[in-house]
């Protein structure tokens, strides 16, 4: 494979492509949905839940950007994203709601401390540290809610509710109008409204601070000189080293800021997901974070997307009598597994191609044999979409250069 | 002689010391957690450090048993440089096939049991070998498409035992072991339950560990796989295959981890009732505390298993149990920790004892 690099000229054509591939996804899905009569696929209440679902693994992706962009893999996100629930819960019974997303972010930069104090002053192994903060999270929620949270009111031994969350917002005017749009079933446009009506509709506040968090970490790391110096250490933390960077003070910060992360989506998960703590709320979605981290190619708008997608899958698992509608989801993935077969087709990958339209048909047969898939299997979607999508696509994926090798000061020849 | 003198005292220096007093730490951290929170430090103290009774004794050798063979399947695979985090995924599938083929009872008598065990060891290894399948022809991360097979294994289990299981109570299970399969166990103390029979599965496979790395040609080309696969591709050996049979052999460890319990003490198949989860995770980290190695892993899966079940004992003195997980991973974090500057300490005073003969010898040349 050789790498050349993009003129301008072939950026804008990557760009447009995109946005041709964005527009015929969407047409697909609202065939799909016409064809099917399935209109729950894109309604403001699906899309909605989606959202919320999608958050949390948003931010734990994006947490475990962080800390990987700076070369430490951070597999702990899901005991700091635990440590973040814990957080929220105690800090919002006592002192409020923003206090309680500030406490969530605390606790998750914590862990995230204790994983850089490892992993970067000790030199210890990146995965050791993280199963054993792993270990460390779930133990550590389950001491902390039963020796606090037995006498509060409200709580038990494992369960916490009735604190202060974070306020929601309706945008008055777009939510109603793009609403009744959606109600009208049109093609096409019934389905963008559907996704406008979902954003716009009892919005929390801690969603719009997610989403933006996105942009921010972006920024921050693809604009600022801190960033680049961040990113170096992930990419040869010894040429850094040479270029006066300090590599252990960076890597720090990172590892904080990524626990900082992991902790708000445990926050995300106390106060928005649900109203309530209780002990193993995050049930593996910092995994899925890093999964989604992986997926999304390092890079912030890749994470966006796969936890989106991560976050749809998972939505509609929640769906009450939800069987038709994976089943016409069955129906819409084998279309858009064929169109990507066609296009790898016409690229020369073969071999690819062929794998993908067999996948594609046997999605496709499994669809007409069946009339509804079992609840059991909607819960898997996620899971086994994902094990698709990396099948196909990994080999185009590039982690930081120098992510989860040990590095020790004074290396540099 | 002295070379074993030698050996000993390294070893003492350098494997047991930072292990005690790495597990003396994790000891002390979370009771200074439990002092933080207000709850009695002594009592907890009193209560972890107490001598089990017989019956506590015959559950720590029955959870460790479980445990070593969960850490042995994810040992095999870091000896080889992969990270098998779906031991978990595995041994929920192998438990599963095998109840609902020793439930089925295909095979009479004694001979079922030997024929589940095979069972399960097959469907452990079918589990892993998605895994190793996609990590070795499509190059997909063998992490992440483990963390996706953990959560299908889990929902596939409950899936099958659901449609093809029958009701039991408010749990769906497999059908029941007949009594003629049933092992019995070892009877240890009169007064306390037996130990369970498949138990000893932790010791043949931990001599079947030893042996086969320490001794045999493959064991040496996983090992030099697991160091450098560039150098072992230079020296004949394909890092791919290697994969691919490292990971079918930590399957079929991963699919006997549950059988102790299964033939000892459930004879039934049903999450959540009838099976024990996290032994996958738990597995992980002890294999990590042992080193990879057989003696390693007992002393590891001893001790968690202790740690666990004299957890029990706190909520008489007024102490969450879950705080014994806090120790456990304290003692992983702790004991990585304790070699690694050990290591360090190793490597400075080799490096001063060289620069010591050198400069004796090379004196006159730097003046």
């Amino acid at each position: 494979m050789t790498r050349t690099i993009a003129s301008p000229a072939a950026v804008r054509q990557v760009r447009y492509l995109t946005w041709i591939v964005v527009l015929a996804v969407l047409i697909t899905v609202s065939l799909v949905r016409v064809l099917t009569d399935q209109n729950r696929m894109t309604t403001p209440g699906t899309l909605r839940l989606a959202l919320i679902a999608a958050c949390p693994i948003l931010l734990a992706g994006l947490g475990g950007l962080w800390a990987e962009r700076a070369g430490i893999v951070n597999i702990g996100l899901e005991g700091q994203m635990l440590l973040g629930t814990w957080g929220a819960a105690f800090f919002a019974y006592h002192f409020g709601a923003w206090a309680g997303v500030a406490g969530a972010i605390a606790m998750g930069a914590l862990g995230g401390l204790l994983h850089g104090l490892a992993t970067v002053t000790f030199g210890v192994d990146h995965i050791i540290s993280g199963v054993a903060i792993n270990i460390i999270g779930l133990g550590a929620v389950g001491y902390l809610a039963q020796t606090f949270f037995d006498g509060y009111e409200g709580g038990g031994p494992r369960n916490l509710s009735g604190y202060a969350v974070p306020r929601e917002v309706t945008i008055p005017g777009i939510s109603s109008a793009a609403r009744w749009v959606s109600e009208q079933r049109w093609f096409l446009i019934s389905d963008v409204a559907g996704a406008i009506a979902g954003v716009t509709t009892r919005l929390s506040l801690l969603t719009i601070l997610a989403l933006l968090l996105v942009a921010f970490t972006a920024w921050v790391l693809w604009r600022t000189p801190f960033g680049l110096r961040l990113r170096s250490c992930g990419e040869s933390p010894q040429a850094a080293e040479t270029l006066g960077v300090n590599v252990y003070l960076y890597k720090y910060i990172a590892v904080v800021i990524s626990g900082g992360f992991a902790g708000l989506g445990g926050a995300y998960l106390a106060m928005v997901a649900s109203s309530s703590f209780t002990t193993g709320q995050t049930n593996g979605r910092g995994y899925i974070g890093l999964a989604s981290m992986i997926f999304g190619n390092w890079n912030p708008t890749g994470v966006l997307a796969s936890s989106l997608m991560f976050g749809y899958a998972d939505g509609i698992s929640l769906l009450s009598n939800n069987g038709p509608l994976v089943h016409a989801i069955l129906l819409l993935l084998a279309v858009l597994l064929l169109g990507y077969a066609a296009l790898k087709f016409r690229r020369g990958e073969r071999m690819t191609a062929y794998v993908v339209a067999g996948i594609a048909v046997a999605l496709f047969a499994w669809y007409l044999a069946v009339d509804s898939v079992p609840s059991d299997f909607t819960g898997m979607t996620p899971y086994i979409l994902t094990l698709f999508v990396l099948a196909v696509a990994a080999q185009r994926l590039r982690m930081p250069a120098a992510d989860g090798k040990p590095y020790r000061k004074g290396q540099a020849g | 002689m002295s070379q074993l003198v030698r050996r000993v005292t390294q070893m003492v220096t350098y494997s047991i010391v930072p292990t005690l007093v790495a597990i003396a730490a994790a000891l002390l951290a979370t009771a200074a957690i439990v002092w933080i929170s207000g709850a009695p430090v002594g009592g907890f103290l009193e209560a972890m450090l107490s001598v089990p009774g017989q019956r506590d004794l015959v559950i720590i050798v029955n959870q460790a048993s479980m445990i070593a063979l969960s850490a042995f399947a994810a040992a095999i695979c870091f000896r080889m440089n992969i990270f098998n985090i779906g031991v978990e995924g595995q041994y929920i599938i192998g438990a599963c096939a095998g109840a609902f083929f020793a439930g089925s009872g295909i095979v009479p008598g004694p001979l079922n049991i030997l024929a589940t065990l095979v069972v399960a060891m097959l469907a452990g290894m079918a589990w892993a070998m998605i895994a190793a399948v996609l990590n070795v022809t499509r190059g997909v991360s063998e992490v992440i498409s483990a963390i996706m097979l953990n959560y299908v294994a889990l929902t596939l289990a409950g899936y099958l035992v659901k449609t093809y299981g029958s009701k039991s109570g408010y749990t769906f299970t497999t059908g029941t072991i007949p009594p003629s399969s049933q092992p019995l166990g070892f009877g240890i103390f009169s007064g306390a339950p037996d130990v369970w029979a498949l138990s000893i599965l932790a010791v043949i496979v931990a001599v079947g560990y030893s042996f086969l790395l320490g001794w045999t040609r493959f064991g040496f080309d996983l090992r030099t796989a697991g160091e450098s696969r560039t150098a072992a591709l230079a020296n004949g050996i394909n890092p791919k295959k290697m994969v691919l049979i490292t990971m079918a052999i930590s399957g079929a460890i991963a699919g006997l981890v549950w059988m102790p319990s299964f033939f000892g003490s459930t004879h039934t198949f049903g999450i959540p009732e009838y099976f024990q989860r996290g032994l996958g995770f738990t597995g992980l980290a002890v294999a990590l505390l042992g080193r990879n190695t057989s003696l390693g892993i007992f002393f590891g899966a001893t001790l968690f298993a202790f740690l666990s079940t004299q957890s029990n004992r706190l909520q008489s003195v007024g102490v969450g149990r879950d705080v014994v997980e806090i120790t456990q991973g304290v003692v992983v974090l702790m004991v990585v920790i304790a070699f690694e500057i050990s290591r360090r300490v190793k490597a400075r005073r080799e490096q001063e004892s060289v620069a010591r003969e050198l400069g004796a010898t090379s004196e006159g040349v730097r003046a």
